[in-house]
């Protein structure tokens, strides 16, 4: 098999590594900050495919899809955490997880509703279309743009938990909540915050994705799937975990791919297992 | 302790209340069916994959065998008798539709089951409907349902199959000496019809370079691209089904692949073609048991086209939607000649049927119970081209009911 191929096999599980990162960067933060298992991260990833979709079409541009989208789910996300997850704070980590399990097929029901169980085309903006040159081999401008998104996204993330005094509150909170409130630090407001910046996550994950597939109610369970498999395999709660954990799931695809095509699906999850196995806690996780 | 022993008792207490009505409740469920078994209404199971990734062509499927089944009760029904279509989402799931088969047959003691959407889940049916000796007209393509170990005489196949199906599509796409490349879902469509380009590129001379199978189901096909690439095909034959189908001919495009090879699909997929807009699927070229469009050229595509608009709200029929409307319709002529549901009187008058009620002439080939029938090719339109919404898609060919396009009985393993 010659290099070229090689090569540009690698930078393809590459690209989506940064996609399986960006899937997964909502539930590590939610889970990291709050210990709560976010079971509607797929179905918010949908509804934030289709939010997207509807201001796109209302505006007539894919940019302003991309940024009111995900603040619009994420201002949503926080009246859920208000709403419905917020009770249940200080039960068992079933309690949450069931909650919104079900809250994932309440909202796949109602995009069915409003929107129709058939899939919706999501045309890539026409400044974004085409394939680049890369000496290897071509690549899709698209992919090329939502990778480059990603790797900003990581870095505002990384600075603003690590370099601001809110990011040391939210790490402080997700270390001991108790002490955070002795202090006079209201720990509601934060976890509200979190919650909602890790749907918005969810929901940025969605629209990148539009263009790339077709968007329709399903969408999200594969998505679920994929991000479960990336938290546990760099850790939980993680998030460096997450992104390294993101590159090598990608990177693995890519190269199954190539050897052995029909196994590019499970080997995500066989991989999954063996950390498991030999590494319970994940890649980067903490022992509890 | 008093507390504890009083909960006790009153735990043994609800439990057997519990039981008892537990009991009451299920023979009030079951008294339904002990009714339904003695009234003489005609019911026809139909599982169908309501859910998941075919859920699209499943709804059609429904919509047009429900048209089936109010035209003949709006003509008094068969024989006096109403007919009734039990519609069970078998999930997509070999498992799910072999349990909800069953319960239709034992439970709502249905005369025959019409339906399921994969080639591998209609397997599962057959086997189910031939061990209890009940009629089943399978509507989704599978070549392995023609061939004798899974044939019985109860098993009809009102669908195309993947060997008259790519075969139709190869004929009428490569040349000799044209350079091939596959990329097919690993499981029973997807092989069946590779199996079947690969048959007809054998005898047209053209050569396949190279041959991938992707996981079903999958929604990202960018790993497969620089593979394919790199085979320098003139075609990329690209066999799945349902929302596959969309991800990855909108992939294949976005990398790149429709400047270097034409693309094409062993069954092109309207609601597909919806899903992903007119750009992605421009060229494409693909088989088809109907299209909407015939009914500038064919009657009985016009009368059908005109019931479906009128009960669905001015809404056209797609292609798998046509299946529940010529399967289900085949069956109910069929009972109406046989005067009922005598299963062996029904299945005479099945072999014997021809009808046409759709796309032309159609019939139950003897001894595979295949329905001959004429076999489309289409091209997506570009979007410049397309009169309306529903102008998807151009008709390049339309190959004639012929019993030459399937092959051999004796090839099938049924006795000359």
């Amino acid at each position: 098999m010659d290099t070229e191929l090689i090569l540009m096999q690698l930078f393809s599980g590459v690209a989506l590594g940064a996609i399986l990162v960006l899937t997964a960067l909502g539930l590590s933060i939610i889970f990291g900050m709050l210990g709560v298992v976010n079971f509607a991260h797929g179905a918010l990833f949908m509804v934030g495919a289709y939010a997207g979709l509807w201001v796109a079409s209302l505006t007539g541009s894919f940019w302003w899809g991309l940024l009111v989208a995900p603040v619009m789910i994420g201002l949503f996300g926080m009246l859920i955490e208000y709403l419905l997850v917020r009770p249940l704070y200080g039960r068992s980590i079933d309690d949450p997880l069931l909650l919104t399990f079900g809250l994932s097929y309440v909202l796949v029901e109602g995009v069915r509703i409003v929107f129709g169980s058939d899939g919706i085309p999501f045309p890539t903006p026409s400044s974004l279309t085409g394939v680049v040159d890369l000496g290897v081999g071509f690549f899709p401008i698209y992919r090329i743009f939502v990778v480059g998104v990603v790797v900003i996204v990581v870095l505002l993330l990384w600075l603003g938990l690590e370099k601001t005094r809110f990011g040391l509150i939210v790490r402080a909170g997700a270390r001991d909540p108790t002490m955070m409130r002795v202090l006079g630090v209201d720990i509601s407001k934060v976890w509200l915050l979190v919650f909602g910046l890790g749907v918005g996550l969810a929901s940025l994950g969605g629209v990148l994705s539009g263009p790339m597939r077709s968007v329709n109610p399903e969408m999200g369970a594969l998505v679920l799937a994929e991000a479960f498999v990336v938290t546990v395999i760099g850790g939980l709660g993680s998030l460096l975990g997450s992104i390294i954990a993101g590159l090598v799931v990608g990177i693995v695809i890519s190269m199954t791919a190539l050897f052995a095509p029909e196994m590019a699906t499970i080997v995500m999850f066989a991989l999954m297992a063996l950390v498991l196995l030999i590494r319970p806690q994940g890649l980067f996780g903490k022992l509890a | 302790m008093t507390d504890s022993i009083r909960n006790i008792t009153r735990t043994n207490i609800s439990r057997r209340r519990a039981l008892a009505g537990l009991g009451a409740g299920a023979s009030l469920v079951a008294m339904p069916w002990i009714a339904r078994a003695a009234d003489d209404t005609i019911r026809i199971g139909f599982p169908t994959p309501l859910t998941g990734p075919f859920a699209a062509e499943a709804k059609d499927q429904v919509k047009s065998a429900e048209l089936a089944v109010k035209q003949f009760n709006d003509k008094g029904g068969i024989n006096g008798r109403k007919i009734e279509l039990l519609v069970r989402d078998d999930k997509l799931n070999g498992g799910e539709a072999a349990t909800r088969t069953l319960e239709l047959i034992e439970k709502d003691k249905v005369h025959a089951v019409v339906g399921s959407l994969s080639s591998a889940v209609q397997l599962a049916v057959n086997e189910v409907t031939r061990a209890r000796g009940v009629i089943y007209v399978s509507i989704s393509q599978s070549d392995t349902i023609n061939e004798v170990k899974d044939f019985s005489k109860y098993t009809f196949h009102e669908a195309l199959n993947p060997h008259m199906t790519a075969g139709a599509v190869a004929r009428h796409s490569f040349k000799k000496g044209a350079k091939v490349a596959h990329l097919a879902a690993d499981y029973a469509y997807g092989h069946e019809m590779l199996r079947g380009f690969k048959r007809a590129q054998a005898e047209i001379g053209a050569e396949t370079v190279g041959e991938i199978l992707h996981p079903f189901g999958a929604a990202d096909y960018s790993t497969f691209m620089p593979r394919l690439r790199s085979m320098r095909p003139d075609f990329l034959c690209i066999s799945n089904f349902g929302r596959d189908q969309a991800n990855s001919i909108k992939q294949a495009v976005d990398f790149g692949l429709k400047q270097q090879a034409k693309i094409v699909v062993p069954v092109i997929l309207h609601n597909q073609r919806l899903a992903v807009g007119p750009e992605v699927f421009e060229g494409v070229v693909g088989g088809a048991n109907y299209y909407w469009g015939l009914e500038s050229q064919l009657p009985s595509a016009k009368v059908f086209n005109d019931a479906y608009r009128a009960a669905n709200g001015g809404a056209i029929p797609t292609d798998y939607g046509a299946y529940g409307y010529t399967g289900l319709s085949s069956l109910l002529m069929a009972m109406q000649v046989a005067g009922g549901t005598d299963t062996d009187k029904v299945i005479a008058a099945l072999e014997a049927l021809k009808y046409d009620v759709a796309k032309g002439p159609q019939s139950y080939r003897k001894c595979d119970h295949q329905s001959v029938q004429s076999v489309l090719v289409l091209e997506s339109q570009k979007k410049a081209d397309m009169k309306s919404d529903a102008d998807l898609f151009k008709v390049v060919a339309n190959e004639p009911a012929s019993e030459k396009v399937l092959r051999g009985c004796t090839e099938l393993g049924f006795p000359a």
